[in-house]
């Protein structure tokens, strides 16, 4: 379920950026001075401490609060789709596949495609055969691959995850981070959050470090976690000796 | 005590004996008050929803008169729908007034304020946990609150119970706007009200338990929808 090929084809295609981007939550500056390009195919993890806005940023880049600064790009003349993962997914007490065929519905997916879109995204996730089930009885793993599915079927150019794998057992954790890798591949564009290291050496291609709503480091995953030349701000976060110790 | 242990047994003969007189008046109970709760669900629903998620100048004030209308006095309501129904009132070409119809009006109108403040609290328990999701999906704010009730289905289901309970129960409205007509509109509540006039206490008291044993009846129903959704659950889940 590749999106369109055009755009694979050309790696350099922005798709979301950021200049001098700021969300206010009152008298609170969660982001400030924020500048960042999403490309097809980049895989952005953010890094950073609890609080740092993180999950501010993802909710700026899916236009889920209001900030300044945002601009999404068009692709091959239509609208960007982007999708996104919460931590803990929230599923309809509804069965598994009408939570999908919900999502597809919301999204204003042709009625005739929802049903193939559906099938193929469970099968895809390993749930084909648990799609008469009560989606509220699943486990945690199996409710956050459904939520994986749920956001595939939408064929996205970019899907953001906030800490997609932080309430799973490593199994699970596994499970999600292998399906994360078959999205990517299929050159869906994937912005995360995380405070698991290893996961972002494992999925990113670029990491993002975030201090007290300010991205201070943005850098090839490589780089950031070159021991030798360790990015300022980030070499304390990624010695674990966080800001406010 | 006696009057008590009377009624009881009388109530007991009664059933039994499937009095035809009075299982009308059960029925035409029923038959008001499940529709006046189903037009209360419509408007209530709807309603509750809708200031879940609506933002505008005097919101708080629409609320707090909703929250304060729980309190609506039925005998109120029956005196507004009266004016409204009676020949000279604005509606009273409609020649409705001591019929049925204006007894479902009545109820309608005293279990909206219901139905509408406790499915607007379900809406935002929802909101709470997934309204952010559902916005991230792509559904507008009245779309999230109308799925939410789907979601919360039966907190709703218990919500309606509570409003059938306020409408089957309360007489003052019925008994103004339908005159307690015998045959034709007189009801459970307002044939206890007549027979405590007329200090038939043991039938009236009958009558009370009758009335109690049919919403009890419908309580059952509802709990073993409620059991069976859950039932359901824990099948899956084994």
């Amino acid at each position: 379920m590749k999106r369109d090929e055009p755009g694979l084809a050309d790696p350099t295609s922005l798709l979301l950026s950021l200049q001098d981007a700021e969300v206010r939550f009152g008298d609170v500056r969660a982001l400030t001075g924020v500048d960042l390009a999403l490309r097809r195919g980049d895989r952005l993890a953010l890094v950073g401490a609890n609080g740092a806005g993180k999950t501010t940023l993802l909710r700026l880049l899916h236009g889920l609060v209001a900030g300044s600064g945002r601009t999404a790009h068009a692709v091959n003349g239509r609208p960007l789709v982007a999708a996104m993962l919460f931590q803990r997914p929230f599923l309809l007490h509804l069965s598994v596949r009408m939570n999908m065929l919900l999502a597809l519905w919301l999204r204003h997916v042709p009625k005739p495609e929802r049903a193939a879109r559906c099938v193929r995204a469970l099968e895809r996730v390993g749930l084909g055969a648990l799609a008469e089930r009560p989606a509220r009885t699943l486990s945690g793993g199996q409710q956050q691959r459904l939520a994986l599915a749920r956001a595939w079927a939408l064929q996205p150019d970019i899907l953001f995850l906030d800490e997609p794998t932080a309430s799973l057992d490593p199994s699970a954790r596994r499970e999600v981070e292998g399906l994360i890798e078959q999205l990517a591949a299929d050159g869906v564009t994937l912005v995360f959050s995380t405070h698991n290291l290893g996961q972002a050496k494992r999925l990113a291609s670029r990491v993002a470090y975030l201090e007290a709503g300010r991205l201070l480091a943005d850098l090839p995953c490589d780089l950031f976690f070159d021991t030798r030349q360790p990015p300022g701000a980030a070499a304390a976060f990624l010695k674990g000796e966080l800001p406010w110790t | 005590m006696n009057t008590v242990t009377d009624s009881i047994g009388l109530a007991l003969g009664l059933i039994a004996s499937a009095d035809t007189q009075l299982l009308a008046i059960v029925g035409l109970s029923l038959r008001v008050s499940v529709t006046a709760c189903a037009i209360g669900a419509l408007c209530g629903l709807a309603l509750g929803a809708w200031l879940a998620v609506a933002r505008f100048p005097g919101h708080g004030g629409a609320v707090w008169l909703l929250n304060t209308l729980l309190a609506l006095p039925s005998v109120v309501v029956g005196l507004l729908v009266y004016l409204l129904l009676s020949r000279s009132g604005p509606l009273g070409s409609l020649g409705i007034l001591f019929t049925p119809p204006a007894m479902v009006v009545a109820q309608s109108i005293l279990v909206v304020p219901l139905i509408a403040a406790l499915s607007r609290r379900l809406v935002l328990d929802g909101l709470a946990e997934g309204g952010d999701q559902l916005r991230s999906m792509g559904a507008g704010p009245f779309t999230s609150a109308l799925l939410l009730l789907v979601h919360a289905r039966l907190g709703v289901l218990t919500v309606l119970l509570t409003a059938f309970g306020r409408a089957v129960a309360e007489v003052g409205a019925v008994m103004i706007v339908g005159g307690n007509i015998d045959g034709v509109t007189r009801v459970m509540t307002t044939a206890i009200a007549l027979e405590t006039s007329k200090g038939d206490l043991p039938l009236a008291l009958a009558l009370g338990l009758l009335l109690l044993a049919v919403v009890g009846l419908i309580n059952l129903l509802v709990t073993a929808l409620q059991g069976s959704g859950g039932a359901t659950s824990r099948e899956a889940l084994a």
